[in-house]
């Protein structure tokens, strides 16, 4: 309290002060930006800014928030995009999150975020907000949200550390998800050291709105209420700014606030059907959730987007902490809150409902025409600046970039130059290679993580883990829904970023595909390390190019996405993680396609071909420890020609089961479908090793891609085969299903199911239980 | 018995849900003076020994390092009860 009285007599840094003290040293270099940044600010206003100001700008061209570093190469995705494309997207890239028309007046909007470092300080904290965040962004939309996803990645699963994190991330998660009553339908997790100092924390939300009902962050009609509402503004995530709030605004002494965030879901529950009813009443004109730089970025980014301006008074706020000073104010990022521009003949309409929800609101002040956005603390000018400064015309840089000097030596030291040791000659062994694979942590089963989520809540889940994508039912009249699937293999992004790009692209599509439905858009989040590293900005220009030319090859538009630099410990960054996530649509969820064998005497079958790739697989990496070559041949126009059949012979009932190889090949996909509805099966390898030319290794073991294993009814071998050959898909019969409770591969090995499916769930429990 | 007591409360800064939700219900309640509430956590340490500085001085480092989580919550106070 002491502080905050010193600070009233001292007087805030306003703008006529500015003007008074040009010279006034600021710490411009410790808010994170640099000499020529600092001098464009004193450019664009005429004048040093103040402390509020500078506050803002250098929350607001911060990476995370202006995408200085990734902007040039984000921008072909829209630019890589067909007409045809585009018919479907009723609000692309730039948003708060893409929108998707699916038909019958439904449409979806997705995106995937990450929230890393605050995961690795606080696991809990930093991965329930991560849920908290992304929600919000879906339902800024206009959007009920319907279901969340997390893409994780962790250290190595023996590390002492991991522990720490995994327990955290996924009891936060599984905490704000499950209070907020959504159900989690599907994600990732992957263990690998590279990421022990690094966890990555992503989280999608998928939301379902009427066209009509699409709300857009704009303020653009001079008179409309500002008015922010929601839980009370805190010191919460002034975080990395914390040499800010001791060194800046106040020389005499720290006063350290707190770098995490708290979530109370229970106050988002609340606020999302608060929101939900101020839309249906329609009061409001534009609306924008505060997230990363809180009133910085809700302020300055619905007046831009308006051409507009915005007059605030910044004293209105309502605080949990009185000695909350202006600056901390607008950076403060606090949880749980939302701005809405309102109509001033609504206001009572707004404070009606509001007050229902007993959600707290306070009016900042209102839209003016002039672009500008001036913010007033008491009396005193404190902000005075061109909010499209502040929020969209941030710098831009083309950082350097630079094929890395390891490049070559890593695509040299393939699998097949190391000569490394392959168990074909022996059954005993392969079969023990088999064993040691599906119950590596991260091949084992996922259910010690995914069974502390609720996957069914609201009735709406039509498939989610183990499933190969998360399907949700979106019109319980009609059964339309959405499925999703991420993918991201950070050991082929190091390999060949733009291939592994595409590879992730290709998996996501196909494991949508293979669930029935129509592959239809595209989000991503792209994990990088740090962009001022011409090798990392090598692989992220890579990535950007692979994943954009592949999208245009596909003929999916990518909607949004966020991305993710300086995920590196000392200077030793991750292996590139652009996980990519593919939005289909499926007309009825009950024909959806089951990934698992539910009868006996059907046939299997393998789509696609077998090639000798074993470069960067998890049979590299859990036999051998190996990491090096080439990635595995992406043929997307296969790809699209395989997710083609799977759609037409699923609407002709001919498909018992689908499901992709991808990890650990064929060899995993078996034993998945199997421990899925626990049926077995004899398996045959002879005819895929003297059809595609490999050996036992290859062919249970290689990542090779636009393969799916299908099981057919007897009934409809003929017609399914019929339907292979005029499209042009590869296709053997590699085995049948039976209830024997065994899982024989012959010449291999044969395994007990129930001794199997002991082991494949006993990993983790073992690891972090 | 000999005991060592840890309080811990969550940094004042942070949200406390816990402490907003029940200080909303005292409101409704009709406990219109109550303006806030935080809620925190005590621990006992237990003993069949008489207690020395040297187990409180451990039971700090034990309340720092283990009791609390360092990054969202204080040890506020340790203190012997016999």
């Amino acid at each position: 309290m002491a502080l905050f009285k010193k600070k009233i007599a001292s007087g805030v840094d306003t703008t006529a002060n500015a003007a008074e003290t040009p010279d006034k040293a600021q710490p411009w270099k410790e808010l994170g930006l640099k000499l020529e940044e600092y001098e464009r600010i004193v450019e664009i206003l005429g004048r040093r800014p103040t402390s509020a100001e500078l506050a803002m700008y250098s929350v607001m061209w911060s990476e995370h928030c202006s995408y200085k570093s990734s902007k040039i190469y984000l921008r072909q995705f829209g630019e890589k995009v067909t007409d045809e494309m585009k018919k479907h997207l009723m609000v692309g890239m730039g948003e708060n999150a893409g929108v998707v028309d699916i038909g019958e007046g439904w449409a979806v909007t997705f995106k995937v975020e990450s929230h890393n470092h605050p995961s690795y300080i606080e696991p809990f904290q930093g991965a329930a907000t991560g849920i908290g965040g992304i929600v919000r962004d879906i339902l800024t939309m206009g959007a009920r949200p319907i279901a969340v996803m997390d893409q994780l990645r962790f250290g190595a699963p023996n590390h002492p550390d991991t522990t720490r994190v995994v327990n955290g991330v996924v009891s936060g998660i599984s905490f704000y998800g499950n209070c907020l009553g959504l159900p989690n339908i599907g994600g990732e997790t992957v263990f690998d050291r590279v990421y022990q100092g690094n966890p990555l924390v992503n989280a999608l939300s998928i939301g379902a709105l009427r066209h009509e009902d699409l709300k857009l962050a704009i303020a653009s009609n001079p008179g409309d209420l500002v008015i922010l509402f929601g839980a009370r503004t805190g010191a919460d995530g002034i975080g990395g700014v914390s040499v800010l709030a001791s060194e800046t605004f106040d020389s005499d002494g720290p006063s350290r606030r707190p770098a995490v965030q708290v979530g109370d879901p229970f106050a988002e529950k609340v606020l999302i059907e608060c929101c939900l009813e101020l839309y249906k009443a329609n009061v409001v004109a534009g609306i924008q959730d505060l997230g990363g730089a809180g009133l910085s970025c809700a302020t300055s980014e619905l007046a831009s987007n308006g051409n507009a301006g915005m007059r605030v008074q910044l004293q209105n706020v309502l605080k949990r902490d009185e000695s909350l000073t202006p600056e901390e104010i607008l950076m403060s990022e606090s949880q749980e809150r939302m701005m809405a521009i309102v109509p001033k003949k609504d206001r009572k309409k707004f404070e009606a409902i509001v007050n229902k929800w007993e959600v707290e609101f306070s009016i900042l002040g209102e839209v003016i025409a002039e672009p500008r956005l001036y913010i007033n603390w008491g009396h005193e000018e404190i902000v005075n600046v061109p909010p499209r400064t502040v929020a969209h015309d941030g710098p831009v840089y083309e950082r350097p970039v630079a094929f890395p000097s390891y490049q070559d030596a890593l695509n040299a030291d393939s699998v097949h130059a190391r000569g490394l040791y392959r168990a074909n000659e022996s059954g005993s062994d392969l079969g023990a290679q088999v064993w040691q694979i599906v119950t590596s942590p991260n091949q084992a089963s996922k259910s010690w993580i995914t069974d502390q989520y609720d996957h069914y809540v609201g009735g709406n889940t039509a498939l989610a883990m183990p499933d190969d994508s998360g399907m949700i039912r979106v019109s319980e009249t009609s059964g339309l829904g959405v499925s999703i699937a991420t993918d991201a293999n950070g050991r082929f992004c190091q390999l060949d970023p733009y291939q592994g790009a595409r590879l992730a692209l290709a998996e996501a599509y196909r494991n949508v595909a293979v669930g029935g439905a129509k592959p239809m858009a595209v989000t991503n989040c792209l994990n990088f390390g740090s962009p001022e590293n011409p090798e990392v900005m090598w692989q992220f220009k890579q990535a950007t190019a692979g994943l954009a030319d592949g999208c245009l090859e596909l003929g999916i538009p990518v909607t949004g996405g966020n991305v993710s630099f300086y995920n590196q410990t000392g200077d030793i960054a991750i292996h590139p993680t652009p996980v990519v996530g593919v939005l289909g649509v499926i007309d009825d969820v009950a024909r959806r396609i089951p990934s698992g064998w539910q009868d006996a005497g059907n046939n299997i079958y393998l789509l696609g071909v077998t090639r000798d790739e074993l470069d960067g697989s998890v049979w590299a990496d859990v036999i051998h420890d190996h990491l090096g070559g080439r990635p595995p041949v992406v043929d997307l126009a296969h790809e699209a020609a395989l997710a083609d059949l799977l759609h037409g012979a699923s609407l002709q009932g001919l498909i018992e089961s689908a499901h992709d190889l991808s990890e650990a090949g064929l060899a995993q996909a078996l034993v998945e479908s199997c421990f899925r509805f626990n049926m077995g099966a004899r398996v045959w390898l002879d005819e895929i090793c003297e059809r595609d030319n490999v050996d036992r290794t290859c062919a249970l073991f290689s990542e090779s891609t636009g393969r799916v294993l299908v099981s057919i009814g007897r009934e409809d071998d003929v017609k399914f085969m019929g339907l292979c050959e005029a499209r042009g898909i590869p296709v053997l019969r590699i085995g049948v299903t039976d209830d024997s409770g065994e899982i024989e591969i012959q010449d291999v090995s044969t395994f007990d199911l129930s001794e199997m499916r002991t082991a494949f769930k006993a990993t983790l429990p073992a690891l972090f239980g | 018995m000999p005991k060592i007591i840890v309080e811990v409360m969550p940094k004042a800064d942070l949200l406390d849900p816990q402490g907003k939700a029940v200080a909303n219900a005292l409101q409704r309640g009709g406990n219109k003076d109550i303006k806030g509430v935080r809620i925190g956590k005590r621990i006992e340490l237990h003993f069949d020994r008489p207690i020395t500085d040297a187990d409180l001085a451990d039971a700090r480092k034990i309340g720092d390092e283990f009791l609390s989580n360092a990054v969202i919550e204080d040890v506020v106070n340790v203190t012997v009860e016999n």
